[in-house]
């Protein structure tokens, strides 16, 4: 296969068209040619392809996420260097899988491809991390696993975010959270009030301090526990 | 009583061979007595010591909101940098998930609050994709009219805030000085300053009033002046080139490996914005360039952004000149509501208006990814609909965020004043990292 010409800096893709309805139908139209080679390429691994308001996605085994983002970096005639964003869909009816979103971008072909792995219920939700391709993963994958629960498999220090570590009330972007949170608002209350400030150092950055080795011995165990000494 | 003059002067002579700047003599000038002053004795041997962890926010004036560092000390350099965020984590994208998606146009206003119209824009043009419909060429032109002043307000906040972090107080008075001239214009276009809300689905919340052009070529007609006095004030100004040169470098393959976007991309030189690269708004259509940094230091990054402020104001003047007539809204009866007059007196713009305020619109079964060209960087809105009036995602793609993820990176190996200087540099938005 032919190696597609670069696109020069400051210009659009050759292509590029604004997307209305006069010009890109909803469903249809001309896919992203990235996602026919990973069909290739892939055959166990790619499901399906699916074009909406001009932008291609491609379905993928969760197993193989690793080895297709890979690919679609290293490779000359793809090089999508770009990651954009990782996040999950999870839909209203319960009944369909949680879905993991990869939005990849190629800068030197100017292209755009969404990358989709469909997670079943019935197992925990696992999926390869993608950080040892692209280090930007890191925070993206821990705000995904903090909303939604999504173990990323490989990642080098997978915790909460943008909850606190100890948070015990789920996974707040799942469907099944209620909006207003678990527990009750005096509960949730009584809970800030009984956390203590100088507790909110993890355990591995009390390790770093000297002041660690000066903590009572029960407290260091209950602070292990990930527990805090107000509660 | 005689007044007694004290000049002092702070020779730079330059760079020394590991990229600081190298220490001279102070010489006070005392009423024609000249002395200069010894030397800062050299730094004495390394005493063994145990490394320091200390705390830095959240309640910290130069960390730009509730961030918190956590930072492993040898001395003064930063051994490990471990960055805490969440503490203005308020849901919006699961908030979002309860709301019609013209009701979810003012919490795009408070998640990147120092680019309000932008984030506004940004939400309208996805949701329209979403819905399918095209807008007006006049909301075109306007809405391109209130990115670009975004960004430039957005900057002047950037800009003013560094400089106080790095020890100058004038530009901060002079850049919120410009600052407020467009919150004013914003408050004469839509009533609100600071949060806009200033789109709707298929349109605009209002068309810009009689001789609101004029303030808005005014405008830009002296900003270029203030930008100017800045850069002499600052540009070359020994203690801000000290500081920020060499300071939190990040090459080109790090910077795009680690998802950095906006200036903090360009200023490692890579040369990739939105706005060139996947345009909207017929961005294409405008002339401009993009500033592209060649070390990625704190000074690139500032000198970036600068100069993205003045080719914000060659495309303000292109817009200013192209707007053309017409309406500022999609002539759909889905999405825009009537006038209240016909609302009241016709039926069928009652039900209308009845359908819409009480059900919301409907988008056809679909997704799609928008991203445009925040003064922070790529900033993305991810819509999954499933045909119900309200989105069963919306995912904003935070790029303060991935910005700020790579601060370990470019802090560590640093002293403890220059990660001041670092993270004023990222130009973070609490908002948007936690929403």
């Amino acid at each position: 296969m032919s190696t597609p010409a670069l696109v020069t800096a400051g210009s659009a893709a050759p292509d590029h068209v604004p997307v209305t309805p006069r010009n890109l139908p909803n469903r249809g139209g001309p896919a992203n040619p990235s996602a026919e080679r990973i069909r290739l390429r892939f055959s166990a691994a790619h499901v399906r392809t699916e074009v909406v308001w001009g932008e291609t996605t491609v379905y993928i085994q969760p197993a193989s996420a690793l080895e297709v983002v890979r690919y679609l970096h290293d490779d000359d005639a793809e090089q999508y260097d770009y990651l954009a964003d990782v996040t999950a869909v999870e839909y209203r009816d319960l009944e369909l899988p949680v879905q993991v979103v990869w939005h990849l971008r190629s800068i030197p072909y100017r292209r755009f491809l969404r990358l989709k792995a469909e997670l079943a219920r019935t197992a925990p939700l696992r999926v390869p991390s993608v950080w040892p391709v692209f280090k930007g993963a890191d925070w993206l994958e821990r705000e995904c696993y903090d909303m939604f629960g999504i173990l990323f498999e490989g990642h080098p220090d997978l915790r909460r975010i943008l909850m606190w570590e100890q948070y015990q009330e789920g996974y707040p972007l799942r469907k099944d959270f209620p909006l207003r949170g678990r527990f009750s608002r005096s509960e949730q209350l009584r809970q800030a009030l009984a956390a203590q400030p100088e507790t909110r150092y993890s355990m591995h950055e009390l390790s770093i301090a000297d002041a660690f080795e000066d903590l009572p011995a029960e407290m260091r165990q209950r602070l292990a526990r990930g527990q805090r000494p107000g509660e | 009583m005689s007044k007694r003059t004290v000049e002092v002067t702070l020779a730079t002579s330059g760079l020394d061979a590991e990229g600081r700047p190298q220490r001279s003599p102070l010489v006070v000038n005392e009423g024609g007595r000249v002395t200069t002053l010894e030397p800062m004795p050299a730094l004495e041997p390394e005493l063994e010591g145990e490394h320091m962890l200390i705390n830095i926010g959240p309640q910290h004036p130069a960390t730009h909101g509730v961030l918190r560092l956590v930072l492993e000390l040898d001395g003064e350099t930063v051994v490990r940098c471990i960055p805490h965020v969440g503490y203005l984590h308020c849901g919006f994208e699961k908030i979002g998930e309860y709301r019609q998606y013209n009701q979810i146009i003012p919490w795009t206003d408070r998640e990147d609050y120092l680019n309000s119209p932008g984030n506004n824009v940004a939400f309208s043009i996805g949701a329209e994709r979403l819905f399918g419909v095209e807008v007006p060429p006049r909301c075109t032109v306007l809405r391109v009219i209130a990115l670009e002043l975004s960004r430039i307000m957005s900057h002047l906040v950037w800009l003013g805030t560094t400089c106080i972090d790095i020890g100058a107080f004038t530009p901060f008075l002079w850049s919120f000085q410009e600052r407020e001239r467009i919150y004013t214009l914003f408050e004469q276009w839509i009533g609100a300053r600071l949060t806009t809300t200033l789109t709707r689905v298929g349109g605009m919340g209002a068309d810009i009033p009689d001789g609101w052009m004029d303030g808005l070529r005014d405008f830009i007609r002296t900003l270029p002046k203030t930008i100017a006095e800045v850069d002499r004030m600052v540009t070359r100004h020994g203690i801000w080139v000290g500081r920020t040169i060499g300071i939190g470098a990040l090459n080109a393959e790090e910077a795009l490996n680690y998802g950095l976007s906006g200036p903090m991309l360009r200023a490692s030189g890579v040369d990739y914005d939105v706005r060139k690269d996947f345009p909207y708004c017929d961005y294409e259509t405008y002339d401009f360039e993009v500033p592209v940094g060649t070390t990625g230091d704190v000074y690139d990054r500032f000198l970036v952004r600068m100069e993205e402020m003045r080719q914000s104001v060659r495309i303000l003047e292109q817009a200013v000149e192209r707007l053309p007539d017409g309406p500022v809204n999609v002539d759909d009866a889905r999405l825009i509501l009537p006038p209240k007059s016909k609302a009241t007196s016709e039926m069928e713009s009652m039900i209308h208006h009845f359908k819409q305020v009480m059900e919301g619109p409907r988008p056809p079964v679909g997704e799609t990814y928008v991203a445009v060209e925040s003064p922070k960087g790529e900033k993305g809105y991810y819509f999954v609909s499933d045909g119900t009036p309200k989105p069963v995602r919306w995912r904003i793609r935070p790029p303060s965020f991935v910005n700020l993820s790579a601060i370990p990176k470019m802090a560590e190996g640093h002293l403890l004043s220059d990660v001041i200087a670092i993270n004023a540099s990222i130009d973070i938005v609490m908002g948007e990292i936690d929403r």
